[in-house]
Parts: structure tokens; sequence; C-alpha cells
């Protein structure tokens, strides 16, 4: 890794070499809360002032823009007794998304081992996943994030280049070459030693702002051994089965495919719609059989998909500790909560 | 209306009958038949897929030989029962077509009132001959609803095509919340406005909250509908019971659930 400073100042300059024929991606603000607060997007820039990169977190992830709610995956149209099929991997041009913060680069990076990495990878993700630039940006832990017991705290790769804030200057993680020939560009200088003490005073202050935590010890054994306990019930009973989670959960990949006929009939049309282990179908297969008809076995398996049979496989968690899933949802289910109560604690 | 007969009709290479098809009212505002007539993109297609033999909103002749029936409005009047009873024979399929159809609708608000009260508040003292407002399948046997005041037009020229093609005609079975996330919409509560989104069935793309305007249940409770939490969150948020059976009340969908609140038995 290399690792350069930049004045504050030339940081405008840095998104014009960036924004010269690619499509911005950054933090805006949507509108507000009833008490005031700011409700963050990840949406398209097309100014520079308009990006903030003093944002908490946007309540949609970034995960919209290479797996968007809706997809066409093909269309059919019938020629005669012929019929054509075309696919698009919806890749227009390329994205720069500036100002990612690391738990939303690790998610990327988690998505990746699904949808990349596996026997099948996942075009539709493929395409997009790979024709993007990513500015990371340091941030302030809010009191819904855990992603310092998720291990998700700072992103080690997943990223071209990372910006810690140092005062009147960043400091700058470069990862790619791509990252390294755009600072070129601009002015960019060595850090000095007084750099890299600021910079892990600014780590370590960051540490002390974390309140929420997940304890994660043990937890795959656990989860197991408490698969009958009564929580389940209890925070079940509590779950809408709405989605909402899955929807504004950076990792969370399932999609459906809906097939639909066009009105003249010589047209259709195949869509991924994303969709989650919560809604009360999720599980029900050919035949109508529901194998988790009751809330309180869906909520679960969404918890067992995270923090146990993801670990198995991939000796990490589903989840960047994000919080937005807990922030977003109408009955107050979040997850240092449920964990707590699984390992019997009062949280 | 123009002939919509000419041109016969295939699917992949195999032909596909027209089903004839009637549009019936009963008591309603006529508001989910004009959402069909209402888009004239795709008005040409609709028709050559359909031989539309009875339809009110648009054409003067009629016919009683139909396969499928599409019932708008709710039943107040026995001579509407007696009608509705007439249909189901004619009628191959039966489809109740918007909330009126599906749940009495809008018009079953006055079912709170004492009936002498509503007729003399509306009609004053010139005679009429009116009942409780009824949802059909309190009278007939319902092959298929939906959903809706009004209806979502995108959603009844999938469901008739799939009717036409035979393939099976679902309805989301999750919430309103599910599409309003899909179309990234900021959450009412958020702002500190009341919505029934999180137990009300999906299908309407989430119509109100993309406008910024809380979920009124139009289309009634989606299945496994968490109608005690629902409370508990108005509760928390700061919105009355009173707020609550008001939204819920308005268009039937949500009877047996506004029944339990007021016999005290949602807990
Ligand atoms: S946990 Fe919350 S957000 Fe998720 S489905 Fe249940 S109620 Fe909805
Ligand atoms: S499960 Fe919740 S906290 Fe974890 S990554 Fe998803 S949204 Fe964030
Ligand atoms: S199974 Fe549930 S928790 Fe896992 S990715 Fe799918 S929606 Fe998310
Ligand atoms: S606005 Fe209504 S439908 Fe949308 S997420 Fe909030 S509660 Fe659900
Ligand atoms: S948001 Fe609710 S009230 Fe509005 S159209 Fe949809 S179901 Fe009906």
């Amino acid at each position: 890794m290399l690792f350069r400073t930049l004045k504050k100042k030339d940081l405008p300059r840095l998104y014009d070499r960036l924004s010269d024929g690619n499509r911005i991606v950054g933090p805006t603000v949507k509108g507000a809360e009833k008490d005031g607060k700011a409700i963050y997007a990840f949406e398209e820039i097309s100014d520079f002032n308009n990006i903030h990169l003093d944002y908490t977190s946007t309540k949609i992830p970034a995960k919209k823009f290479f797996m968007p709610f809706r997809e066409t995956m093909a269309s059919f149209r019938m020629k005669g007794k012929e019929w054509d099929k075309m696919v698009s991997f919806n890749m227009n041009s390329p994205l720069v998304f500036f100002g990612m913060h690391a738990c939303d680069v690790n998610a990327l990076n988690k998505l990746d081992k699904v949808l990349l990495g596996s026997h099948y990878p996942m075009p539709y993700y493929a395409a997009k996943r790979k024709n993007m630039f990513i500015v990371g940006i340091d941030c302030i832990p809010q009191p819904y994030c855990f992603c310092r017991s998720m291990g998700s705290d700072t992103a080690l790769h997943g990223f071209d280049m990372f910006l810690t804030d140092l005062g009147d200057h960043y400091f700058v993680e470069i990862l790619s070459d791509t990252a390294y020939n755009f600072l070129r560009q601009i002015t960019n200088e060595e850090p000095a030693e007084s750099d890299h003490a600021r910079y892990m005073k600014v780590a370590a202050e960051k540490n002390r702002k974390f309140t929420a935590h997940v304890d994660t010890t043990d937890l795959t054994k656990i989860l197991d051994m408490e698969f009958q306990a009564d929580v389940w019930k209890k925070w079940g009973d509590q779950c809408l089965s709405c989605g909402t989670c899955a929807n504004v959960c950076p990792t969370c990949y399932c999609y459906g495919v809906d097939e639909s006929v066009g009105l003249d009939l010589s047209r259709a049309q195949k869509t991924k719609l994303l969709y989650s282990c919560n809604l009360i179908d999720f599980a029900e297969v050919a035949g109508g059989h529901n194998f988790r008809p009751e809330s309180h076995t869906r909520l679960k398996y969404r918890y067992y998909h995270k923090h146990r049979g993801f670990v198995e496989a991939f000796e990490e968690s589903l989840c960047v500790g994000c919080g937005r899933c807990g922030e977003s949802c109408l009955a107050g289910i979040t997850v240092p909560e449920v964990i707590a109560s699984v390992r019997g604690e009062e949280s | 209306m123009a002939e919509t007969t000419a041109r016969p009709k295939n699917f992949l290479g195999v032909p596909v009958a027209k089903p004839k098809v009637a549009f019936i009212e009963l008591s309603s505002c006529e508001g989910c038949q004009l959402q069909i007539v209402n888009n004239e993109a795709t008005l040409l297609d609709f028709l050559s897929l359909v031989q539309v033999v009875n339809f009110r909103e648009a054409m003067t002749e009629k016919s009683d030989d139909y396969d499928i029936a599409f019932v708008e409005g709710s039943v107040t009047r026995k001579d509407e029962a007696e009608k509705l009873r007439t249909v189901r024979n004619n009628a191959r399929v039966l489809v109740a077509l918007g909330s009126c159809a599906c749940f009495g609708g809008v018009n079953q608000l006055k079912n709170r009132f004492d009936l002498d009260w509503v007729k003399r508040e509306v009609y004053g003292n010139s005679f009429i001959d009116t009942d409780k407002a009824q949802p059909l399948e309190d009278f007939v046997h319902v092959d298929l609803r939906i959903y809706g005041c009004p209806i979502k037009k995108e959603e009844v020229e999938k469901i008739v095509t799939n009717l036409v093609i035979g393939r099976e005609v679902h309805h989301p079975r999750y919430p309103v919340c599910m599409e309003c996330k899909a179309n990234e919409n900021i959450c009412l509560y958020d702002l500190g406005e009341p919505c029934l989104g999180p137990i009300t069935r999906a299908g309407c793309d989430s119509w109100c909250p993309n406008n910024r305007a809380g979920c009124w249940g139009c289309r009634g409770p989606a299945d496994d509908a968490n109608m005690v939490q629902m409370r508990k969150i108005m509760t928390e948020q700061g919105f009355s019971d009173e707020t609550l059976i008001d939204r819920l009340e308005c268009f039937g969908g949500f009877k047996a659930c506004v029944d339990n609140i007021r016999k005290g038995q949602l807990k």
C-alpha cells in the first residue's frame, strides 16, 4: 500500500479529474427527519458541492448500483415462428463512488465472495462491480454502528483509494494503479512522520466512540445450541415480515425472478427482484409446502445465514455491523439486541 | 367502441382463445373501470386480447354471453345481489375488481352508522333503497380478486394476460414496505406520519408513499400481517387508536382486525 497526503482544498480537483468522462456517485442529502436530522442517500452527483463527505450513513446502501432492486435480466421477442432473446448486464458506463465508508467497502468484499467467487458467478453483478472506482472516506461511529465488533471498521482491500481526515489535509491510502495515476495529476505529498502520528490518533479516537457492540465469541456454536431458544419466538412476534431489513442491508443478495408476458403476447421479460428471507413465501416450494410459515422461524433464518452459515462457508459473517437494518426496522429489532438475547445477556 | 375481434391471437405459435369479457358495476364510483380505459397506449393491445361484450363505461350494446366477468362495486341493495347471482351463473370466472368488490370499499364506512340515519343524512326525505355495503364474497363465490382503490391498470393487464394464456395469477403476499424500499422512499414514520404499509398487501408499487402520503390499506391485509405490532408501532409513534382505526376502516379490508381492537382482543 502506498501512502500520500492531499490538501483538502485540492479535493475538488480530484473530483474534476475523476468525473471527466465518468459518472460519479456520492452521499447527498435526500431529506430531513421529523427531528431535523439529515437523511442521506447515494445518488449520482453532478456538482462537487452536493457531496456530503461528513454524512452519517445512507438509509439505502450502495448495493442498488450493482444489484438494483429491480433489474431486467432478459427480454424476448417473437419474430414470426422464431424468437429473439436480448440479454444485457445493464452496465452503461463506469461508476466512481466518491466517499464510501469502510463498512460499505467491506460489504462489497463479502458480496464478491458469493457473487464473483462461487461456481456460478453472477454476471449482472460482475459487470458493474468490475467497472467501478471507489474512493473511501473515514467516518464517525453512530450510536447504531457496531462494525468494529464485526471486524469491518477498516477496509483492507476492495477500494481504489481511501481518505482519512487529518484536519486541513487527507491521509490517502492508494490501492490501485488507477488511483495512483489519478492522484499523480494533482498536487500531493509524501506523508511526514507527524502525519503518521496524527493518523493513529484519529483512528484511536474513532475507536473510543463506538457504543454498540456484538459479542461474536463462539457465536456459530452458540447459535447452534440456542436453535430452540424461546427468544426467537419473542422477536418473531415483533417482526412484521416486511423485508425492510434485507432491503437496507448492504450484504443481503437474495432475489426472486418474475417472468411476465407482454399484453400483445409477442414479448416477454425476465426481471430480477431483490427478496428477503423474512417474507412469508421465501421458503415456500413447488406444491405449496412452506418450510418457514411462522415469522420467528424466518427471522431466525436471517440470523443463521448471516452469523452462522456464512461464517462456516467463508470464515467471516455476512454482516458488516452498519446498523442499517435496526435503524430502519419499525419493530425496533436490532442485531446487537437479538444476538445479546440469544447469548442470554441483557442488552 | 371499435370491432376488436378481427385478428386471431397466438402465444408462442399456439392460437389462444379470446375470452368474452364483461365489466359490470354494482355500487361504486366506476373509478376502477375508468382505470382500464385510461391508458390509450395499451388499450388497443388490451382489446385485442379479449372480446369485450359488456362495458358501460365505454360501450352501449350489451350481452349476457361472457366467460370472464369483472365486477366492480359492493352490494348495497337486494336487486344488486340478484344481479350478482345472475352474473355468477353466466360467468366461468368471476373477478372482484377493486376494493369495493373485494372488501366493501369506501362504501362500507356507512355500515358503522345506523342505516336510517345514513339515509336521512345522504338522501334527505326522498326514499332510497339502500342496505349495508357488502363485498361480493358475502353472496357468491369469487374466483379472483384484483385489489386496490383504484386498481392499478398495469396489474389488471398483467392478470388478464395471464388468464388468457393460462398462467397462474399471483398476488404479492408481502406488505407495501417491500415496494416502498425498492422505490427508495423516505419512510413516512421518519417524517412523523402514519402509514399502514407494514401490514397492507403490496402490488400498488407503493403508490401513496411514492407521493409522500402514508398508506391507508386499500389493498387489505398482506398474508400473515402483524396487526398487534402495527398497533404498537402506531402507539409508540404517538398516534391514537382512533387514527389507526380510521385508516383500517377506510376500505373494509381490515374489518376483522378493527372488530378485534374494538372488542379489546388485539393485544
Ligand atoms: S426484522 Fe424488522 S425490518 Fe426485518 S422483516 Fe422484521 S419487522 Fe421488517
Ligand atoms: S445485517 Fe444489519 S447491521 Fe449487518 S450488514 Fe446488514 S444491515 Fe448492516
Ligand atoms: S437469506 Fe436472508 S439474510 Fe441471507 S442474504 Fe438472503 S435475505 Fe439476506
Ligand atoms: S413509508 Fe410506509 S410503506 Fe414505506 S417503508 Fe415506511 S411504513 Fe413501509
Ligand atoms: S399505498 Fe396503500 S392506500 Fe396507497 S394505493 Fe397502495 S395499498 Fe392503497
